[in-house]
C-alpha cells in the first residue's frame, strides 16, 4: 500500500491509498479522480494518463521503458518531469508520491 | 439518402463482426468510420502487437485480426464510408436519420454504435489561439501541398509524419522543424535525411523546444517557441503543421440523447439497446454491469444487437435461429455449397 496524492489542475488534492501492484493510473480511475482519461486502458498507446511527477520523486520511480518517451511526444504539454501514470506501478517505496494532473489530456 | 436496415458507426473489430452477423441473418448494413482505414484501435494503435486472447486464435497481431475480420466479410457486399465522422442522429418516425460530416445521409430503423473510445481525431496544439487559424494557416494533415510552395513552414513533431513532411516540403519551402527532445521516433533513413538537410541549410532544426505562443491578425505571422530552460525564440512563419498522432474523442456521440457515463453508453444486456429505441451500443463504448473491454465481448454484443435489429427492420417476419454448419439459407448467403 502507498498513499498517493493527485493534484488536479485546479489545485485540488486527492490523497488515496493505492494497493501495491496497481498502476498510478488505475488508482486514479478506480477512485474517480478527474483528469486522467486512460483511453487505452494502460496499453501505453494513448498518452491520456499523462502526469507530472514532483521532482523529488522523479528519480525514485522506475525508469521509463522503451516507447514511453515516444508516447509522451504526443501528450498535452509534456515537460521534463512528465510520465505516463499507467507505467508507474505502486509499491511500498512509493508511499507519499505526489503527481500533478495536467489541465487537459489532449 | 441511403436506405439501409442497420447503420454501423465504427469499423473496429466489433463493428466488423456485427456487420457479419447482420448480413448472415439477411439484413443490409453500411459502416462509417472517421479513420482512413478499417480496424479501429487494432490497426491504429497496435497493428504489430500480438493478441493472445481471441477465442480459437492462439496468437495474431492487431493487423492480422483486422485482415481476418475483413476476409470473413468477403461473401458479403458491404459499403464502407471511411474518412467520415457521424455527426448527427435524428429521429424520423420509426427511423433514424444519420448524417456525416461529409453530408452523407442514411435512413435506417437501426443505428449500431461500435465507436470504441470515440472517433480518432488529430491531436492539436495546446495553445488556444491556434483554433482561429485552423485549416487556414495551421494544419494537422495535408490535403494540398502546393499552398506551401515558396513559403515558410514550421513543423512540430518527432515521428514519421513530421519528418516525412519536413523532407518533402523542404524541396520548395523554407522549413523549421521543432521537437521537444533530441531523439526522433521516425525511420532511421528519414532521420538521417533530415540531418543532411539541416547541414545543407534547407531545414532549421530546433530540438528541446515547444510552441509557447502565436501571433497574427488574419493569417499567422510568427510563432514563439520555448525551450526546457525557458529560452524563447521567435520564428517568422506562414504556416504551422502539428503532427502529434491521433486521440480518441467521444465527440458527437455525446449529443444524441443517450445515457452516457464516463465516456461509455449504458445498454441492456439482451439487445444492447440504449435508452433510445433502435440505437444500440456494442464493444468498448457500451457499459453494463460486468462489462469487459475485450474484443471477444464486442463479438458477443454485436451478435445480440444484430438479432434485435431484425425485429425493427423486418417487423412482419419472424427471426429463425440457425447454425451456419447446417442451414441452407445461411450457406446460400455465405456463398458456400450445401451438402
Ligand atoms: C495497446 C492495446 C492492446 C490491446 N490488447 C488487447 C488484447 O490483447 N485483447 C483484447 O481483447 N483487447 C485488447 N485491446 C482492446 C481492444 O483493442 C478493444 O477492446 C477493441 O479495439 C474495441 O473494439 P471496438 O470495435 O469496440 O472499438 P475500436 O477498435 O475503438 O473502434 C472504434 C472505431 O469507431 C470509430 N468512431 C467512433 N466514433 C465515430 C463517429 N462518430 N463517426 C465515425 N467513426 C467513429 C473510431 O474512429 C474507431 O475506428 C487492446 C487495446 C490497446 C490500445
Ligand atoms: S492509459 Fe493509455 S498510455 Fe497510459
Amino acid at each position: 500500500m502507498a498513499k498517493i496524492t493527485y493534484i488536479t489542475h485546479d489545485n485540488q488534492n486527492h490523497t488515496i491509498e493505492v494497493q501495491n501492484g496497481l498502476s498510478v493510473m488505475e488508482g486514479a480511475v478506480q477512485n474517480d479522480i478527474p483528469g486522467i482519461d486512460a483511453d487505452c486502458g494502460g496499453g501505453m498507446a494513448c498518452a491520456t494518463c499523462h502526469v507530472y511527477v514532483k521532482e523529488e520523486w522523479f528519480d525514485k520511480i522506475s525508469a521509463k521503458e522503451d516507447g514511453e518517451e515516444d508516447m509522451l511526444d504526443m501528450a498535452f504539454e509534456p515537460k521534463k518531469n512528465s510520465r505516463l501514470s499507467c507505467q508507474i506501478i505502486v509499491s511500498d517505496e512509493l508511499d507519499g508520491l505526489i503527481v500533478n494532473i495536467p489541465s487537459k489530456q489532449g | 439518402m441511403i436506405k439501409t436496415d442497420a447503420l454501423i458507426i465504427g469499423a473496429g473489430p466489433t463493428g466488423l463482426f456485427t456487420a457479419h452477423q447482420l448480413k448472415l441473418i439477411g439484413l443490409e448494413c453500411e459502416i462509417v468510420d472517421n479513420l482512413d482505414k478499417i480496424g479501429g484501435q487494432c490497426i491504429e494503435l497496435y497493428p504489430d502487437k500480438p493478441i493472445y486472447d481471441i477465442p480459437a486464435v492462439p496468437e495474431c497481431t492487431g493487423e492480422e485480426l483486422t485482415n481476418n475480420l475483413i476476409n470473413q466479410l468477403k461473401p458479403f457486399d458491404i459499403k464502407f464510408h471511411l474518412n467520415e465522422r457521424v455527426d448527427e442522429v435524428k429521429k424520423d418516425n420509426d427511423n433514424w436519420i444519420v448524417k456525416t460530416n461529409n453530408n452523407t445521409t442514411f435512413l435506417t430503423p437501426n443505428v449500431i454504435i461500435a465507436g470504441g473510445v470515440g472517433s480518432f481525431e488529430p491531436r492539436k496544439f495546446p495553445i488556444k489561439d491556434c483554433e482561429k487559424f485552423e485549416n487556414k494557416s495551421i494544419f494537422y494533415s495535408i490535403r494540398n501541398k502546393k499552398i506551401f510552395e515558396n513559403k515558410t513552414v514550421t513543423i512540430f513533431g518527432g515521428g514519421d509524419s513530421a519528418l516525412d513532411w519536413a523532407v518533402e516540403l523542404s524541396k520548395n519551402s523554407k522549413i523549421n522543424l521543432i521537437h521537444r527532445r533530441e531523439e526522433f521516433r521516425a525511420a532511421q533513413a528519414t532521420v538521417d535525411k533530415v540531418y543532411e538537410l539541416v547541414k545543407e541549410g534547407k531545414i532549421s532544426l530546433f530540438t528541446r523546444y515547444q510552441m509557447a505562443s502565436i501571433k497574427g491578425e488574419n493569417t499567422l505571422e510568427s510563432i514563439d517557441i520555448k525551450s526546457d530552460d525557458k529560452n524563447v525564440k521567435t520564428l517568422k512563419t506562414d504556416y504551422a503543421l502539428g503532427f502529434f498522432g491521433l486521440i480518441m474523442q467521444l465527440g458527437p456521440i455525446a449529443n444524441w440523447g443517450l445515457n452516457i457515463d464516463k465516456k461509455t453508453v449504458e445498454v441492456d444486456t439482451e439487445k444492447f439497446e440504449t435508452n433510445q429505441k433502435g440505437i444500440y451500443a456494442v464493444g468498448d463504448i457500451c457499459n453494463y454491469p460486468g462489462k469487459l473491454k475485450l474484443i471477444l465481448s464486442g463479438f458477443h454484443e454485436g451478435a445480440l444487437a444484430a438479432r434485435a435489429c431484425f425485429k425493427l427492420a423486418r417487423p412482419n417476419e419472424k427471426y429463425r435461429f440457425e447454425f451456419t454448419t447446417s442451414s441452407k439459407t445461411l450457406k446460400d448467403r455465405l456463398g458456400v455449397k450445401s451438402d
